[in-house]
């Protein structure tokens, strides 16, 4: 029997979340180097259907996981179903979306496995025999090859930004979905439902251009030198986590993986290092200027235009400059 | 309560990264020059560990995994508040993967009965996120992650936990449990002057991991190469002095990207 490839898929308010579409396209790609069969797993509560839209993708078949405890999301409920279904199946690999969720339940889920389970991962491949993933370190600033020490199954789990959901391959008609069985229960505790604390007051997604300052910007009185720039420009002042959790903009004017997805035309970076929590929020923009005195500073691999030098000499400029353009 | 912490030492943030290219430490990271600092997240784990003990009362114990150098973290931690440390030793601990470092945790702070253990939720070196998750499957205890929030319950505790995109939700778990915690839950307090010296006459123990059968050998993954990672799009850099650069970059702001 051929080796398989197992994508858990991750639902979102019933519904199937987009990073499932990337970690397939991430599959796919895996399936064709090593020549293992593809299965899609759907971990759903009774009145779930993610199957419909998980048919949709190119596999050699899509896994229905159906109990009442799995209805909410808790870790044991999570890792008591999976480890129910891996160890009937045996599969090689299994792939996650790196999420919250995933962060939350596929550690607890290895080691009961006794597996290893590489996280965070931008690349799989292959090299005589051998799996090697590729993660970040160091915030990004370094890049890990990674290999397994030990037995499949190996669970990875795919950077979301990285692999492209629309380039995931569609299957041509539905693609058989069959049963299975598993009797998990739910851990101690309660959970409650998911909240937002109060409506964003800002909405950053909507601005057309957007400053947004990190680290580098050093104390909260000099953020005037990047709100000066950000009204030079017509755009919204906004941050990385550090610079909020210092409260020195508040929690709504946070781009990143904890924070506000954007894609405005421009993306001004003033002193943010660009962690890849960061760098989530914010790849999507259509252009990116970046400011910072470490030419390594991994906001350059995202940028299209990057100054080293200092901000503390270079925004003010820019700011006088710009205006004036305006006036010219 | 009594709580545990785990403070992991990492480099410092603007560490220089430089990775060998050839010889027998070919793809790894050349430390010679680079400084080293709490890891962040577990900082801030530290101060709602004395925030819970300050308002409820219990004892504070933190935890590092690491060489001789990272008993700096634990010396800060006890001038902070900390009422006692534990030093799980070794040289070449810097190498553990997760696992690894949790059944080095979970041995020893065997048989101590805790009732919460705080982790960061992840390292800025190598970022796996997941010691707190094995440690709590190790100890066969529940676990929640990216705690912005701690309140004790009456046998547990309540937590709020951070979802993506700023969502959040709340949790209740019997204790003992490990929690996770996210940086900016707090506000970070400095130690002070009395702190520090006072840190000097608290029990700081020392375990080798020898001792405790862990070493690098336990790892379930390993680092085969360690590399600056290879640019992939295509940045023009703008150098030079300040004014230069800044007229440089207005105009492509006004005739490429129109924004002007």
């Amino acid at each position: 029997m051929a080796d398989e490839i197992l994508v858990v898929a991750e639902s979102r308010n019933q519904q199937l979340a987009p990073s499932t579409a990337e970690v397939v396209t991430a599959a796919q790609k895996l399936a064709a180097d090593t020549g293992a069969e593809l299965r899609l797993l759907a971990l759903e509560g009774p009145a779930e259907d993610l199957c419909a839209a998980l048919a949709g993708f190119q596999s050699a078949g899509v896994l229905r996981a159906r109990h009442e405890a799995l209805a909410a999301y808790s870790p044991e409920a999570y890792t008591q179903a999976l480890v129910q279904v891996l160890s009937r199946r045996q599969p090689r690999y299994v792939l996650f979306a790196h999420s919250y969720r995933t962060r939350d339940f596929a550690p607890r889920l290895a080691t009961r496995m006794g597996r290893a389970f590489i996280s965070d991962v931008t690349a799989v491949r292959v090299e005589n025999g051998r799996t090697i993933a590729s993660r970040p370190m160091f915030e990004g600033r370094l890049a890990a090859d990674t290999v397994f020490l030990g037995e499949p199954p190996y669970f990875l789990s795919v950077q979301i930004g990285v692999f492209r959901g629309d380039q995931a391959a569609r299957a041509a008609a539905p693609v058989a979905v069959s049963d299975e069985g598993v009797t998990p229960a739910a851990g101690p505790g309660k959970t409650e439902a998911p909240f937002q604390e109060a409506k964003h007051a800002v909405d950053l997604t909507q601005a057309a251009v957007i400053v947004a300052v990190g680290r580098g910007i050093k104390e909260a009185k000099n953020l005037e030198l990047a709100q000066k720039l950000a009204a030079a420009l017509g755009g919204e002042i906004a941050a990385s986590r550090p610079i909020c959790d210092s409260g020195w903009l508040p929690m709504d004017r946070q781009v990143g993986s904890s924070g506000q997805t954007v894609a405005p035309k421009l993306y001004v970076a003033v002193g943010v290092s660009g962690a890849i929590q960061h760098l989530v929020g914010m790849k999507g923009s259509r252009a990116v200027v970046a400011i910072n005195k470490d030419p390594e500073a991994p906001i350059f691999e995202v940028a299209d235009v990057g100054a080293v030098g200092d901000l503390f000499e270079i925004v003010p400029a820019l700011t006088a400059e710009i205006e004036k353009l305006r006036q010219g | 309560m009594k709580i545990l912490v785990c403070l992991k030492q990492v480099p410092a943030k603007d560490a220089p990264v430089k990775v060998a290219s050839d010889g027998a430490n070919a793809g790894k990271w050349i430390r010679d020059d680079v400084g080293y600092e709490t890891n962040e997240p577990d900082a801030y784990a530290l101060e709602e560990a004395l925030r819970q003990k300050e308002a409820h009362g219990g004892e504070v114990v933190a935890l590092t995994v690491g060489p001789a150098r990272a008993a700096q973290v634990l010396r800060e931690a006890l001038a902070k508040g900390a009422d006692r440390a534990v030093h799980v030793l070794g040289d070449d601990l810097a190498a553990l993967d997760s696992y690894a470092a949790a059944e080095a945790i979970s041995r020893a702070i065997a048989g101590q009965g805790f009732d919460l253990i705080f982790t960061g939720l992840q390292s800025a070196d190598f970022g796996f996120g997941q010691t707190g998750v094995v440690l709590a499957e190790l100890l066969g205890i529940p676990h929640s992650t990216i705690i912005m929030q701690v309140e004790p319950i009456a046998g547990g505790v309540r937590v709020k936990r951070e979802l993506e995109g700023g969502f959040f939700q709340f949790q209740e778990l019997p204790t003992p449990a490990v929690l996770t915690i996210q940086s900016g839950i707090n506000k970070l307090r400095y130690a002070t002057l009395m702190g520090i010296k006072q840190a000097k006459s608290k029990p700081l123990a020392q375990v080798t991991a020898a001792d405790l059968g862990v070493t690098p050998a336990l790892n379930r993954q390993a680092i085969q190469r360690l590399y600056v990672p290879v640019k992939t799009k295509k940045t023009e850099m703008l150098t030079g002095a300040a004014a230069q650069v800044a007229g440089q970059l207005a105009a492509r702001l006004k005739n490429d990207l129109r924004v002007i």
